[in-house]
Order: C-alpha cells, then structure tokens, then sequence
C-alpha cells in the first residue's frame, strides 16, 4: 500500500538553512547537507530545499548546496525557488535534483510547465502553489512572490490548469497558516484535492501530528513541515510513530 | 574497464540526456561503484555494468535508444543475462509497447505490455510502497521502494522472477533473470533499502555489507 509521506523542509539562503514566519524575520537554523542527512537518518520520505536567497550570487549557491546534499542522499529532493525558465530546473536537475519546483513563473507564464514536462517528464515537474484566502470573499487565491502579490486567480481553476499543462504534483502552501502552528488549511486542502488527481504535499501551520493526520483526512498525499523539525519539537521518526498510532499508513 | 588499481565497479550509465542523471549518477557512487555515462554502441557492449535509467515518456526513450543505436545491444544483453539494470521507464522500455505511446515498439526482449493505472487512483504514483519479493527473486527482499509512475507492468511473463507491490492491483515492483534487474522504482531513491539492493546487483546476489 502506498504510504503518506513527510517531507522536511529546508528552506536555503546563501548555503545556510533559515526559517521565518511568512517568509520574514528569517534566522539562521542549520547548515543544509547536516540537517539532510539527520533526516533521512530519522525515516523522511523525501526532502524540499527551497532556495530562498533574493541575489545571482545566492542562487549559484543553491546548485552547490544541492550538490553536496544529493552526494549524501538516497531519498527524492525536490529543489524550487527561484526557478524562471526552463534552463534553472535543468541546472538543479544537473546538480543533481529529483524534482523541480515552479511558483511564480508557472503563473506569470503557464507554458513553462509544458515545457518543463517535455523536456523532463511530469514526474520532475512540481506546482509550487500558495494560496490565500480571498480578503471577504469565498474560495482561495494564489499568491506569488512570497506573498507579495495577490494574483486575483481562484487557486482551484489554477491547480486544474497546471495539472493539464504538466504539473506531475502540487506543493500547496496555505499562505494564511504558514509559520503559524495553527494547522493547515483543511478546506483548501480538499478543495483542491478533490479537483484534481496528481498528488498534493500540504504545506503552511503545522505545528504537531495531530495537524498531519487532518491533512491525509483532508486529501494529502504528502505533508511538508519545517519548524516542527527544526526546532527539535519532535523527530521525524516520533512523528510517523505517533501517525501510525493514529491509523495513518506511513513507511518505518 | 576500471583500471586495475581501480577497486570500484564502473556502472555505464546510458546517457539519456534528460532528468535526474546526476541523481542517478551520486546514488551509484553511495554503492561505492564509480558511474560514467556512455551513448554508443560499442561501450553499451563492453561495459561491465550497465544501467538503462529513464523517466519522460515511452516514445521519447526509445527514440533516444534508437537514435544512439543501443536497440540491438540492450536486446541482447539482456537475453545473454549479462549485468544490466533498468530502472523505473527503463523496466517498461524492456517490454513490448505501451499505452502511454500507443504504434511505438520497445526493446521487446520481455514479451509484455506496459499498462496505465487504473483511472480511480492518483496517478503518478509518487511515493513508498511496500514490495515484496516472489520465491525466485534473487536481488530484490521485502521492503519500501519509492516510485513515481503513472504506467506499469501487470505481471512478469514466464521466466522473470518477480516481485510484487500493490497500486489499486498488484504490479511488477521488479523483475530479474541472471544478471539482469530491472525494477519500476527508483533504487536510487530508496533509501538504504535501495542501495543494497543495487550492492547485491553488483555483488551478484552476495550480501551486501550495511551502507
């Protein structure tokens, strides 16, 4: 049986790992090959490194940063961040990347998703998507660059579209719950869960098991999580253990 | 050949140029076996390993294969049961044809065909699943495998050993005959299952010491 995945999160700057609350206030919390190999060591399924550096400099460390993790990894990575045009996802596949990860570019410009899914097969191809809840009004609307820019686009009709262009899965970050611990946005989850069929990593609040098993309820395939890992709350081998107590198929 | 101070296996890689070769490439290198990455006929031939990795569609990897020649070389290595690993599109390349490129014909050396998952379940089946060996299965044990496909092979035909995970309906996790492996998940992504599943595949069978 397919089990549920937990996906740490190491969100990279200029090589170090950092973490904030809505992407602000970022702090220094690890060095990046370090916190990949305890990981895997714990039972993670796979591991995201988001390059999150704001310079050219910042990101050529990134393809560095990738290098030296895969030396040591035997689980899926997925590298997003920063990712405008086909040749960055080569250049991280070529670093040696599982998956890519595409935000905002895939939104300014949707055709990138076909072309990345040709040029590399859906299953490389992964939708970075973050969402809002609309400022009084129903449903979701997709954000981008970090969060500064609301686009106006229902993140349902968007996750459709990026399934057809070549999405082969969808990071879904709930913009309104991210670094909050408050859980994860259960209704957007299965929103979007029930409108497409790729498989959907949760990402955005979680601050505790009970919090993940929600999310499979909800519809995901996979949870990321950073903070809960980072700040030694729990290991990611306590955390499967606690959600298989809880019914929950996961590898161990 | 390694040279002879050259302790390490040489794993020739078939350079498909597209997706996660470096990927592929550091896993071999975890197997302590030294990865090169080869297009020709001639080093598909001479090489003491060879593995034919892949993702991207069925049409596109035997247009590869053909373009560089390889068709008859992979035939026959593997009829010959010579070292070869095939992983993931590299297992379903092996068969016949497929539904993901319907009128394009594989290597055909394992007389079947590669089917679609079933419409009522997510597909690409991204993640672990459970894999459990057959009574002939030399290489592959009880364990997780990770995977990300949306097509595969519903059963070994007469003469592969196989081993069995279950996506909606039991598939071919992987199938083996002599020195041929060939295995729908990713090896290299398995963690510490997966690599010494590729040290057995290099030791012949033998068991691997822990990574």
């Amino acid at each position: 049986m397919l089990t549920r995945r937990i996906i740490p999160c190491l969100d990279v700057r200029d090589g170090r790992v950092v973490k904030g609350v809505r992407f602000q206030g970022l702090r220094d919390v690890g060095d990046p090959v370090e916190q990949a190999s305890r990981y895997e060591e714990q039972g993670a399924d796979e591991l995201v490194i988001l390059d999150v550096s704001a310079t050219p400099e910042g990101r050529a460390t990134a393809a560095d940063t990738v290098a030296a993790v895969r030396e040591l990894l035997s689980i899926p990575l997925t590298v997003g961040g920063g990712v405008r045009q086909v040749a960055d996802a080569e250049r991280l596949l070529a670093a040696g990347a599982d998956k890519v990860g595409v935000n905002t570019a895939a939104v300014e410009r949707p055709g990138i998703l076909t072309e990345l899914a040709d040029r590399t097969g859906a299953q490389c191809v992964v939708l970075a998507l973050d969402a809002a809840r609309r400022e009084g009004d129903e449903g979701w609307e997709v954000v981008t660059r970090s969060g500064a820019h609301r686009t106006g686009l229902d993140a349902i009709a968007w996750a459709r579209r990026a399934e057809q262009a070549g999405a082969g899965e969808i990071l879904l970050t709930s913009w309104d719950r991210d670094g909050t611990g408050h859980g994860y946005d259960l209704e957007l989850l299965a929103a979007i869960s029930s409108a497409i069929r790729v498989p959907i990593i949760a990402s955005g609040g979680a601050s505790g098991v009970d919090h993940m098993r929600e999310a499979f309820d909800a519809g995901a395939d996979a949870v990321l999580a950073a903070s809960i890992f980072h700040d030694g709350v729990m290991t990611v081998q306590q955390v499967k253990a606690m959600l298989a107590e809880r019914g929950v198929e996961v590898r161990r | 050949m390694a040279p002879p101070d050259d302790p390490r296996p040489r794993v020739s890689i078939v350079a498909t140029g597209v997706a996660n070769t470096a990927s592929v490439a550091a896993g071999f290198r975890r197997c302590g076996a030294e990865p090169v990455f080869i297009d020709d006929p001639a080093s598909a031939q001479s090489a003491d390993y060879l593995v034919l990795p892949g993702v991207g569609s069925f049409a596109a990897g035997m247009a590869c294969l053909r373009e560089r020649d390889l068709v008859g070389v992979i035939r026959d290595r593997v009829d010959e049961g010579r070292p070869t690993l095939a992983v993931c599109l590299g297992l379903q390349l092996l068969c016949e044809s497929s539904e993901e490129s319907p009128g394009v014909e594989g290597l055909a050396v394992v007389p079947a065909r590669i089917e679609r998952f079933p419409a009522d379940v997510r597909a690409p089946q991204f993640g672990w699943n459970s894999v459990e060996p057959g009574p002939a299965s030399r290489y592959v044990r009880a364990g997780y495998a990770y995977y990300a496909n949306s097509y595969r092979l519903p059963a070994a035909p007469e003469g592969w050993a196989q081993a069995t995970t279950v996506h909606a309906s039991p598939f071919a996790a992987a199938i083996e005959r002599g020195r041929v492996l060939a295995c729908q998940f990713h090896p290299e992504l398995s963690g510490r299952w997966g690599l010494a599943l590729v040290k057995r595949w290099l030791q012949n069978g033998e068991e691997a010491p822990s990574c």
